[in-house]
């Protein structure tokens, strides 16, 4: 089994609406997570806030950002197993963010400590 | 004369967790029970601060000293009466025996005697007071609890010098036989000679690792008594017993009274709760959904409570709060929507934390409760756990009411995956119930 990364993008982050439907957003999330759980298939994740981000630049320049409504941002990531890209993606179409037009899940896979790559 | 046990280990300090359902335990022994019980509850100590007292080396002379107060009980009480405090008769045999040991043993002494901090075996003092045996049996629990020793081995050690049990006991209680049990024991108290594991505290920087350990010792310690197979009832009641005290000596202590410690014993309390309702007429179980809750024991569910809430102190959140938390939501008979959906969360996160199969077809449980059984037939498809038996009898579960036609060949794929007779009567009962209608 191998380790993929699944990237959660917003197309505009912004765009969190009523505490309700965060409320059920998150729920979706827990469950969604819960289920792949259940496959023992969770290696690890987290959400991603923006508050308070911060952008290091070339020449060590730090400016604050990125903001929510910038394209493809990036609302966080969980660590899969699984034994191929196809699984990975499939679990990744669980995921409560694609309900949101234009976002999307990245799946990666995580490089092996073994040289290999 | 009748000497009540409760009275006489007055200095037991901690709360007894004594019997959990009926009122026939260990707490109101009687004549006939004095033995037994004194055994169990005094053996322990008396072998705890001798073995603390010459070191882990010798601890089979700590058995025998304690074991040899209780032959001279046997030999003396029958005749001469029992005495009006049987637990200070016994603490002064076995003090007068080690002595006598110290004594005898020229090689003993040699080898002992200068780790002890006196020079003759007159002025020596055995401490039997509350508090030292308290911190001896701590002491001892961290050094049975060593990451040296296979967890089965830590149990079997727990049991045979902490809590007295017999060797043919402990068998019982594994399922297994007097040899291997006794080459077990033997094994785990070479490997803690060999690793020279100290009978003490752990520094302060280890000591939340190594409670760690001792924590899985005493939650496998108790789930050996709640799911085990040994048709003896009253010994596996005394397994959970004998971990719900371990557990409060922990708690009984500054130092190891930690939130995950709480969270444990809240775990075991509300397990506990259901032990009377949990056995049928005949010895049989009954299933959560079928079982009487004026049977639940409430004393327990408010003590389960109490802990639950002295556990949710501090940042960490471990295995122990989520079970206790999925358990606490058990004692909630009532199919209220927010149990479900609370059940279902904890379990999510538990699973992120420690997977288990159960933990996973439980889960998938709360979430037919919350969702339906379609949703959760699909989540429970992709589990994979094609060779336990619990997973057919889960999507029996769920198909009943969907396809009876395939609810009875999960069913059946159940029955021949099922091990154990009590397993199989209880998916027989499901099956037939289909063929009655």
């Amino acid at each position: 089994m191998d380790e993929y990364l699944l990237i959660m993008r917003h197309e505009d982050g912004t765009r969190i609406a009523s505490p309700e439907q965060m409320q059920a957003w998150m729920k979706q999330t827990m469950d969604w997570i819960g289920g792949i759980a259940a496959q023992n298939k969770f290696v690890n994740g987290t959400g991603l806030p923006m508050d308070g981000a911060k952008i290091v630049h070339h020449g060590g320049l730090v400016t604050n950002g990125p903001f929510g409504d910038i394209k493809e941002t990036i609302g966080g990531f969980i660590t899969v197993r699984a034994d191929s890209y196809e699984e990975a993606a499939e679990l990744a179409k669980g995921c409560p963010v694609l309900q949101g037009e234009g976002n999307t899940v990245e799946v990666r896979k995580v490089a092996k400590n073994d040289g290999t790559h | 004369m009748k000497p009540h046990p409760k009275s006489l280990s007055k200095g037991e300090g901690l709360e007894n967790p004594a019997s959990l359902s009926k009122g026939e335990g260990r707490g109101e022994a009687n004549q006939q029970t004095l033995i037994p019980h004194l055994f169990r509850t005094e053996f322990g100590k008396i072998t705890a601060v001798l073995c603390k007292l010459f070191g882990f080396a010798h601890v089979e002379v700590a058995e025998d000293i304690a074991g040899e107060a209780f032959l001279s009980a046997m030999e003396s009480w029958p005749y001469k009466g029992i005495p009006e405090n049987p637990t200070a008769w016994l603490y002064a045999v076995a003090k007068n025996k080690a002595k006598n040991h110290l004594h005898r043993h020229q090689l003993f002494t040699d080898k002992v005697m200068p780790n002890i901090d006196t020079t003759d075996t007159v002025s020596l003092e055995i401490d039997l007071s509350d508090t030292h045996i308290a911190d001896s049996q701590l002491q001892m629990l961290f050094a049975i609890c060593h990451p040296a020793i296979a967890a089965e081995a830590q149990i079997g050690l727990a049991l045979r010098i902490l809590c007295g049990f017999g060797i043919d006991e402990i068998a019982n209680a594994f399922l297994s036989n007097k040899e291997t049990i006794n080459k077990r024991l033997f094994r785990a108290k070479e490997k803690l000679r060999s690793e020279q594991v100290a009978i003490m505290f752990p520094p302060p920087a280890e000591i939340d690792k190594r409670l760690e350990t001792v924590l899985t010792t005493l939650y496998l310690l108790y789930n050996e008594g709640y799911y085990s197979e040994s048709k003896d009832s009253v010994l596996r009641e005394d397994l959970c017993v004998e971990a719900m005290r371990l557990t409060t000596l922990l708690m009984g202590n500054i130092r190891t009274n930690q939130p995950n410690v709480n969270a444990l014993y809240a775990l075991m309390c509300f397990h506990s709760s259901r032990f009377a309702a949990r056995k049928g007429l005949e010895g049989e179980l009954v299933l959560y959904d079928d079982q009487d809750e004026t049977l639940w024991n409430q004393g327990l569910i408010t003590r389960g409570a109490f802990h639950l809430h002295q556990a949710s102190q501090g940042e960490h959140l471990s295995k122990y709060h989520l079970e206790a938390g999925i358990a606490y939501w058990h004692t909630q008979k009532t199919d209220a929507p927010e149990k479900w959906e609370n059940i279902l969360q904890l379990y999510n996160r538990l699973l992120q934390i420690a997977y288990s199969p159960v933990a996973a077809l439980n889960r998938t449980y709360a979430l037919a409760k919350v969702k339906g059984n379609a949703a959760a037939i699909t989540e429970a498809e992709k589990l994979g756990l094609t060779g336990n038996h619990f997973y057919y009898t889960l999507l029996g579960e769920l198909y009943r009411d969907i396809d009876i036609t395939i609810a009875k060949k999960h069913f059946e794929t159940a029955l021949t995956l099922s091990k154990t007779l009590a397993d199989r009567q209880t998916i027989q009962k499901k099956l037939d119930a289909f063929d009655a209608f």
